[in-house]
């Protein structure tokens, strides 16, 4: 095959033979032809052409600096807590009126506190905002990378041992998804923190982020695991991992320098997934009261309270809530973008 | 392409009048990248009875040929010009209604892979008999007799039983058996035959042409066989129609095409086929390059860039599509722009000893 | 079949026993003192002591283990005397707020939480995946486009953040609904609705966007499959071709989908219950979680467990019904 179409079929397995690569569907004749045709281009890997995929997405760009903008803003929370003159958890409350309610309109915005001030406690919205986007996407990254890094682990375990470790980490994972996760969650965090402090009261902050983090951990792993099982098991009996065994290469060369540059691909796609999925797990968890502890500031927290206004002071959850809707949908449409870049044949 | 095929193909088989006329055909599609222009302007012509083989590589437009034939194409993307007749009737520009009511009862199709061309989750017998109740509506009892009558006919053992069976309980070969029994339950008077052996070990390939073959004589119908592999060609074709990038190249009778081709694509073609009686430690030698970009054809022969005979600079193959001329032969046609005698002359010389000889 | 059937129940069992001993052992051997915590602030070290005895809490943890389970089996008596309550199965311990037997809240609760997830299961179905086909066939058009975008907002919306919203729109400013509770259809079928409608149109819109983006892709690929071309060259009509060929391919692995999601139903029921402050299941499990009221949150994670095992029993054989490729053995 000297075929190198510069189509979105490379990605795809190389066809099986010869001239019978797969004529023109009914549904998109146009597609599969260009993809037969396509400029000749050569030599290009799968990541440097997903990768020129991604730069043609318009939304992939927009969403993609979405996202850099927010994690500007949480890097640099404390620097623009300095400029903008108010931080989190300063109580303004001469701001407030008698019943606890923010003076002014829309929740008392005004040029010290562009997004107005938390009703009862007169903190300040935006740099509450951007601290607990901090907070969010904190927990989200790390829970993310501990989860793939298991999941690639067991993974990788189980398909390539075989035998009855695999049969006993399938069951464990089968094990691990009949456990109801959420709540799973809302149940192990308060009788963790419970056993550790007792009646002490006063939970740290970070005892309570490393926990959300654990236990989201603990029960996201087995999807990365399954995919990366899967993967392994069909590349090991590939040509390339039989040659690099036929030449004497040891274990380790072949899951680190054969296995693993032919799953990162899906294993990103798992992570673009997480990631969102953790943001809002944290969030409602957060939301019931489960979450992170005050006065961290926390996205979900800030719409639980705000529930209580929710008549009085409505701007409150709404900011709160869009916060999270567009941290969310920036890192879906992202993701999406990078999915699609990753495998052309995917139809969104 | 105006001294067409259609008088080569006509003049094999007397004063039948063709069954299937396609004049000047030229399918586009809008994509994302530009207009692909996956079949430009071929003709030809078929009467019942007889078999066109279609041969080219991915991308050729054979196979937007046949479903453009079918009315199989994506209406809203594709802009079809030039004309289609079959039994004297114009089908392009019919609406779509009355080409569903054509299709499956006057054409029919056997596709590539039988496995996924068969939906898993109805029972064979149910597949067929639904074919045959779209166009004889309401006659319930009857297609299921019929479906039977037909797997019976293209060979299944036990049709009353395997009737009843799902598609992933058939073996490849009786798969393809099953999807030409779905295709001839109407008595269809022009069959395509996509690939369709393609899928299918070389023992079955032979019996599933066999079957063909005796299916064609039982019912007088035209086929269409479009295929990459010149010994299916060979063995069921009367005429061959060689594609490249959406245009016809070559085309001539069964002989014309395979004993003495004149295009130096056609040549490509046979030098990549294996011989059982050439020399075994030869390399097969594949044409270099890769098929055209239908959005983009190479600006003059499509096949210039990968052609070894090309005249260039100056030269006309790089600035001017050649035209389908008339050969010395009668009704052998080709497009190249080597003066004939050359063409002869390097097929004898080069060509012939190095391909199956 | 029945082979396949039991092998898979057995092995039901085994994950459910595993789950069983470890939700109890989180819940019984790694908080430093149950009975403190259900006695309260103002228990000495007495009356915990007391506590502990009554409910065995003092014995070793297997032995604790093994009358619980007893408890769901048969039914236990917890402490002696006349202090002896007797608990019938399936036993799965006491309130320790209110003293009420973790069986009847759950049958009190149950069918609020039926009812919520239930009716969006119904909007998520209709909605979604009528939605996601209807634009998967209209593919490219504006109805298309408009269904994709509002179904990429929707998967990102969270119950938490529309919920709210709803409830501001259509309870406190427009008035045209009640304030979202339960009462039993049986009772006021229609009160039963009006109250039911926002958390249903919350969880079962939210859910339709997941749903219809799902059914796209899925109907998306179901179409350019090569029997559907097949159904095309029979010359069956567009319609037959779609209903009959390419939805019937495309719903399996929806119908698939939608069991798993059932069975984990629970879980996004706690947040709607929350949200709307409904008193189902879910939101009896959360103030139980809030109080450390163990019995209540054991029995709920039991019992959502029981729900998704047994879904992914009946998803197996109901795939096994749809899909004749697929033969359970």
């Amino acid at each position: 095959m000297t075929q190198t179409p510069a189509g979105p079929h490379d990605y795809a397995e190389a066809p099986a033979g010869g001239l019978a690569v797969g004529e023109a569907p009914l549904g998109e004749p146009g597609e599969e032809v260009v993809a037969a045709g396509g400029k000749a281009i050569v030599g290009r890997s799968p990541g440097q052409l997903a990768w020129i995929r991604l730069k043609r997405d318009r939304v992939a760009l927009v969403s993609g600096i979405v996202l850099v903008v927010m994690f500007i803003l949480a890097i640099a929370a404390p620097l623009i807590s300095k400029l903008y003159g108010a931080n989190a958890t300063d109580q303004h409350s001469d701001l407030l009126d008698t019943s606890g309610y923010p003076l002014g309109y829309l929740g008392g915005i005004s040029g010290s506190h562009w997004l107005g001030l938390e009703p009862q406690l007169g903190r300040d919205v935006l740099m509450q905002l951007i601290y607990g986007m901090r907070t969010s996407l904190v927990i989200a990254f790390v829970s993310a990378i501990i989860t793939v890094a298991i999941g690639i682990i067991i993974g990788i375990i189980a398909g390539y041992a075989g035998g009855v470790v695999d049969s006993i980490l399938n069951w464990v994972i089968d094990l691990v998804l009949a456990f109801p996760f959420f709540i799973f969650c809302l149940a192990a965090i308060p009788v963790v923190t419970d056993a550790v402090y007792g009646s002490r009261g006063d939970v740290s902050a970070l005892f309570r982020v490393g926990l959300i983090i654990g236990v989201f951990a603990c029960f996201s792993w087995t999807y990365p695991a399954r995919l990366v099982r899967g993967q392994v098991l069909s590349l090991r009996e590939r040509e390339f991992v039989e040659a690099a065994r036929a030449a004497g290469a040891g274990m380790g060369h072949i899951l680190f320098r054969q296995l693993l540059p032919n799953i990162w691909a899906p294993i990103l796609v798992v992570f673009s997934l997480n990631v969102p999925s953790f943001i809002t797990g944290e969030a409602a968890l957060s939301f019931l009261n489960i979450g992170v502890v005050e006065p961290t500031p926390d996205l979900g927290r800030m719409i639980n309270n705000g529930t209580s206004f929710l008549q009085t002071d409505p701007f409150y959850t709404m900011v709160s809530g869009a916060t999270i809707l567009i941290l969310v949908l920036a890192f879906n449409l992202f993701g999406d973008s990078v999915r699609d870049a990753l495998d052309p044949k995917s139809s969104r | 392409m105006t001294a067409t095929a259609s008088s080569a193909a006509t003049s094999g088989v007397a004063d039948d009048r063709p069954y299937l006329e396609v004049d000047d055909l030229r399918v586009q599609f809008k994509t994302e990248d530009g207009i692909v222009r996956a079949v430009d302007g071929i003709s030809f012509a078929l009467p019942r009875g007889r078999t066109l083989g279609i041969v080219g590589e991915s991308g050729s437009g054979k196979s937007v040929t046949s479903l453009t034939v079918m009315g199989l194409h994506n209406a809203a993307r594709t802009r079809i010009t030039g004309s289609i007749k079959l039994d004297g009737r114009e089908i392009v520009g019919l609406d779509d209604e009355q080409v569903r009511r054509m299709r499956g009862r006057d054409v029919a199709m056997i596709f590539q892979d039988p496995l996924s061309a068969l939906h898993p989750y109805y029972t064979i017998g149910k597949q067929i008999s639904e074919a045959y109740l779209v166009h004889h509506p309401g006659r319930k009892a009857e297609a299921r007799k019929r479906a039977i009558e037909m797997l019976d006919r293209v060979g299944i053992p036990q049709p009353k039983k395997r009737a009843d069976q799902y598609p992933h309980e058939f073996s490849g070969g009786m798969r393809q058996r099953a999807m030409i029994a779905m295709a001839l339950v109407n008595d269809p008077s022009l069959l395509i035959a996509d690939e369709p052996t393609t899928a299918l070990d070389v023992t079955v390939q032979a019996q599933i042409l066999d079957l063909l073959e005796d299916l064609q004589r039982e019912f007088n119908s035209a086929i269409i066989m479009i295929t990459h592999d010149l010994g299916v060609v060979s063995q069921v074709a009367d005429e061959v129609m060689v594609m490249y990038g959406g245009h016809a190249i070559e085309f001539g009778s069964v002989e014309q095409v395979l004993r003495s081709p004149q295009h130096p694509y056609a040549w490509g073609l046979l030098q990549s086929v294996p011989s059982l009686r050439g020399n075994a430690e030869e390399d097969l030698d594949p044409i270099p390059g890769s098929p055209p970009s239908l959005i983009n054809l190479p600006s003059g022969c499509a096949f210039h860039p990968r052609c070894a005979y090309k005249m260039v600079g100056g030269g006309p193959c790089d600035l001017e599509v050649p035209e389908l001329l008339p050969t010395a032969d009668a009704g052998h046609v080709v497009a190249c722009h080597l003066p004939e005698n050359e063409r002869r002359r390097v097929y004898e010389e080069e060509i012939k000893l190095g391909a199956a000889q | 079949m029945a082979r396949y059937l039991i092998r898979r129940i057995l092995l039901a069992v085994v994950t459910m026993f595993a789950v069983s001993v470890l939700t109890f052992l989180l819940f019984f051997a790694v908080p430093t003192s149950p009975a403190y915590v259900m006695c309260g602030k103002q228990c000495d070290a007495h009356a915990i002591a007391q506590t502990e005895q009554r409910l065995g809490l003092d014995k070793p943890i297997v032995t604790q283990y093994g009358e619980f389970m007893k408890g769901i089996a048969v039914g236990r008596t917890y402490g002696t005397g006349d202090l002896a309550v007797k608990c019938d199965a399936p036993c799965l311990g006491f309130s320790f707020r209110t003293n009420e037997p973790v069986t009847d809240i759950i049958k009190r609760t149950l069918p609020v939480t039926v009812s919520v997830v239930v009716g969006a299961l119904v909007i998520q179905l209709v909605i979604g995946v009528g939605l996601g086909m209807i634009s998967a066939l209209r593919r490219g058009t504006a109805f298309d486009k408009a269904a994709v975008g509002v179904s990429l907002v929707g998967a990102s919306m969270q119950i938490y953040f529309f919920g709210p919203i709803l409830l501001l729109i259509f309870v406190y400013s427009l008035h045209w609904l009640p304030n979202p509770a339960y009462t039993s259809p049986f009772d006021d079928p229609f009160k039963w609705f009006t109250q039911m409608i926002l958390p249903w149109v919350t969880l079962g819109f939210l859910n339709s966007a997941i749903y219809a983006r799902l059914s796209r892709a899925q109907m998306l690929e179901t179409l350019s499959e090569d029997f559907v071309r097949t159904a095309r060259a029979k010359g069956l009509p567009k319609r037959k071709v779609y209903a009959r060929h390419a939805l019937r391919a495309a719903i399996t692995p929806i119908v698939t989908i939608a069991g798993l999601d059932l069975g984990g139903a629970l879980g996004g029921a706690v947040i709607t219950e929350t949200v709307f402050g409904v008193n189902g299941l879910g939101r009896t499990s959360v103030n139980a979680v809030n109080d450390l009221n163990l019995p209540v949150v054991m029995g709920t994670v039991l019992l959502a467990a029981f729900f998704i095992i047994c879904m992914n029993i009946i998803v197996d054989v109901l795939y096994s019904v749809i899909d004749p490729r697929v033969r359970l053995s």
